[in-house]
């Protein structure tokens, strides 16, 4: 799981983006903001806008100009486990884990809130959150959002090879045809492979439901695996899979299918299974002891400008969670105006489900199944 | 005055001595401190680690010398570790099949061609290991020309594939750990003496008992060398089983990492881990010394 390669790492691990992807500044803006501290920025691949010509991100190259504070950005979170269990012993220590802002998904973040590895917002500082969308500003991992902001929202749904699967794949019983037998991949994210076989079954995952619940829908992907319809188990990697054909269906991502088709001819689909997606959020947070704090929250404050959540949706392809981006992108793109994978309508956001809070108990017992169900324990 | 002369010799001699013979441990010093720091303080990490159980909050842990963790690892992972010794095994014979006569080619018959053979077969080390793996990913893969010509001859249908299956994970195996069997083999053939084997031809023997009674027990240190170096690693790997695998063809490897990282179990991934690197000493062990040894590497 914590090896996930995926064809544009690779790329950049063979020089292909080149280490100046790694910043997302000219010679020129470092040396004029060079006195100031640069704020180092961890967050997912292929999740800020590039640019490949001048090999920059050019929003972030825009608030360098406007505001003077450097950032220095990192692509470094390739899983939520391993980037966590990294910094892990720094964090522990409270030490500056070299790091001033980090991205990691919900229930994830919800651990390091709730271990405390994170530092309180200063709302002064951050007068934009008014811009966050309703739905999103009070979730159950930090209510009021005084320690994590929402960078995108996630859905899981199916995604197919169009020539393989002409009709589209709605259901449980679509993907595991026989068709795609042996072709089959699933998340490794256990949130939401399970969930979405579980609401398939009929539970809602949002609600507390019992052990048992869970347990029938781990039942049900073993059987899957036994029998041979389930490849593999993997994360971000299985779009390598989809393009090269070792994968025809998979649980997977809506922003990468999104991204997958801008570069593939629109060869895959996705859809919502009829049972019902799963949502989640990948969120911004301050570590602990950063020592850059102030500078790190006029960069979260800058991404909540509508306008600059909009070229960052135009790129991204995953929900954005920031209200007007909807009329911003008007002037950014006009065909994404009406991307509902960008700005879900009222109708998706009723069939998409945010997996409930797990107990610590629960949450060690439900990752040893899911982990045993796929090979691992 | 005489035997205190005497006397202050045989101190200043004593003397002389004394930091002769610490002269070794000096020289052992730098090791022995890189042991104790990079050996020693993880390996009692993990001991302690092993006994521990879960406290409040996820990856928080206290000592309660709960030595049933070891139990419940073994019990609960059997599958995998079972697997990891079969396909480390495999891979092994596989490697000491092909390297053999490579080695013995580059050794005896390569004549100016022998340096150019050995950087050959050292190459893949300059380019990483996951990279390798990943792309035997794509050769084995949908658009791979294994497969295209296997399909092309009717052997496999178009539902069948070679990765995700054991045999990708056990070629995986034996392609990275070729050359750690390769090179102790070439070394031990290499320093044979070549009139070992004309006298044995003078004796009669033909080419096959030659090779049988003079060349094979002569290069044993390495194939002793060559399989544990195989054997070892391979055992242990999680990267080809993670890469070329199916969930049905994980390793103990990938059930160490999974407890790491995604069940947070730290004394389930220590207990493994030790149970894993026990199991290998014993049978290195037991190989080494039914083997022998007095000539290895």
């Amino acid at each position: 799981m914590s090896i996930e390669i995926s064809r544009r790492n690779l790329l950049k691990a063979t020089g292909g983006l080149g280490a100046a992807s790694l910043l997302g500044l000219s010679s020129e803006e470092m040396a004029n903001a060079a006195s100031a501290k640069p704020v180092r920025f961890a967050n997912w691949s292929l999740y800020l806008d590039y640019d490949n010509k001048s090999k920059s991100y050019p929003t972030l190259v825009d608030f360098t100009k406007k505001t003077g504070i450097p950032v220095k950005y990192m692509e470094v979170v390739d899983d939520n486990d391993t980037f966590t269990a990294k910094v892990t012993p720094q964090l522990k220590l409270k030490k500056d884990i070299g790091y001033d802002i980090v991205v990691l998904t919900e229930w994830m973040a919800a651990r390091w809130i709730g271990g405390k590895y994170v530092t309180k917002f200063d709302d002064a500082k951050i007068p934009n959150k008014k811009n966050v969308l309703p739905y999103l500003l009070n979730r159950p991992l930090d209510p009021g959002r005084h320690y994590s902001l929402p960078w995108a929202g996630i859905i899981a749904g199916f995604a197919w090879n169009k020539q393989r699967t002409p009709k589209g794949i709605q259901s449980m019983e679509q993907l595991f045809s026989k068709a795609n037998k042996g072709k089959i991949e699933v998340l490794s994210e256990m949130r939401d492979t399970i969930g979405l076989i579980m609401m398939w079954q009929g539970v809602d995952i949002a609600k507390p439901f019992s052990q048992d619940k869970f347990m029938n829908a781990i039942d049900y992907l073993q059987k899957m695996i036994h029998d041979g319809f389930i490849r593999q188990v993997k994360g971000q990697s299985y779009q390598e899979d989809l393009i090269s054909g070792d994968a025809t269906a998979v649980i997977g991502w809506s922003g990468d299918i999104n991204q997958l088709n801008l570069q593939n001819n629109n060869q895959f689909g996705f859809a919502i299974p009829e049972s019902g997606g799963t949502f989640s959020t990948d969120n911004m947070m301050i570590p602990a002891l950063s020592p850059n704090k102030a500078a790190a929250e006029a960069v979260i404050n800058y991404y909540y400008d509508p306008m600059v959540a909009a070229r960052v949706a135009n790129y991204i392809n995953y929900i954005c969670p920031v209200g007007g981006a909807q009329q911003a992108m008007e002037k950014v793109n006009p065909k994404q105006v009406n991307n509902k994978l960008i700005f879900p309508d009222a109708a998706m956001w009723k069939n998409l489900h945010v997996f409930r809070d797990l107990s610590q108990a629960e949450q060690i017992s439900f990752a040893t199944a899911f982990q045993k169900a796929s090979g691992n324990a | 005055m005489s035997t205190a002369l005497l006397h202050t010799g045989t101190h200043e001699k004593k003397a002389v001595l004394k930091k002769k013979k610490l002269i070794p441990y000096w020289l052992l010093a730098p090791g022995i401190i890189w042991l104790i720091i990079f050996f020693l303080v993880p390996i009692y990490q993990l001991i302690s680690t092993s006994t521990q159980t879960q406290g409040f909050g996820i990856g928080t842990y206290v000592q309660t010398y709960r030595f049933s963790n070891f139990a419940d690892a073994i019990s609960s992972s059997r599958a995998q570790l079972f697997r990891s010794f079969e396909y480390a095994f495999l891979a092994t014979v596989f490697a000491l099949i092909i390297s053999y006569p490579l080695a013995y080619a580059v050794a005896f018959k390569s004549g100016r061609w022998k340096n150019t053979l050995l950087v050959l077969i050292v190459a893949p080390f300059f380019c990483s290991f996951l990279l390798r793996t990943v792309a035997w990913e794509q050769i084995l893969g949908e658009q791979g020309l294994v497969i295209k010509t296997l399909r092309f001859l009717h052997i496999f249908s178009a539902q069948d594939h070679l990765t995700a299956t054991p045999f990708a994970v056990v070629a995986g195996l034996t392609y990275n750990f070729l050359p750690f069997m390769t090179l102790p083999l070439y070394a031990s053939l290499e320093r044979i003496d070549i009139r070992m084997m004309e006298a044995s031809g003078d004796l009669y023997a033909n080419a096959i008992t030659t090779f049988r009674r003079v060349t094979v027990p002569l290069s044993m240190p390495g194939v002793v060398a060559g399989t544990l170096l195989t054997f070892i690693p391979a055992a242990g790997d999680y990267i080809n089983a993670e890469l070329l695998g199916n969930p049905g063809t994980k390793m103990i490897g990938n059930v160490i990492e999974a407890r790491y990282l995604a069940i947070v179990d730290y004394p389930g991934a220590a207990a493994l881990s030790l149970i894993l690197m026990v199991t290998i000493l014993i049978l290195v062990m037991a190989y080494v010394k039914r083997a022998g040894t007095e000539e290895l590497v």
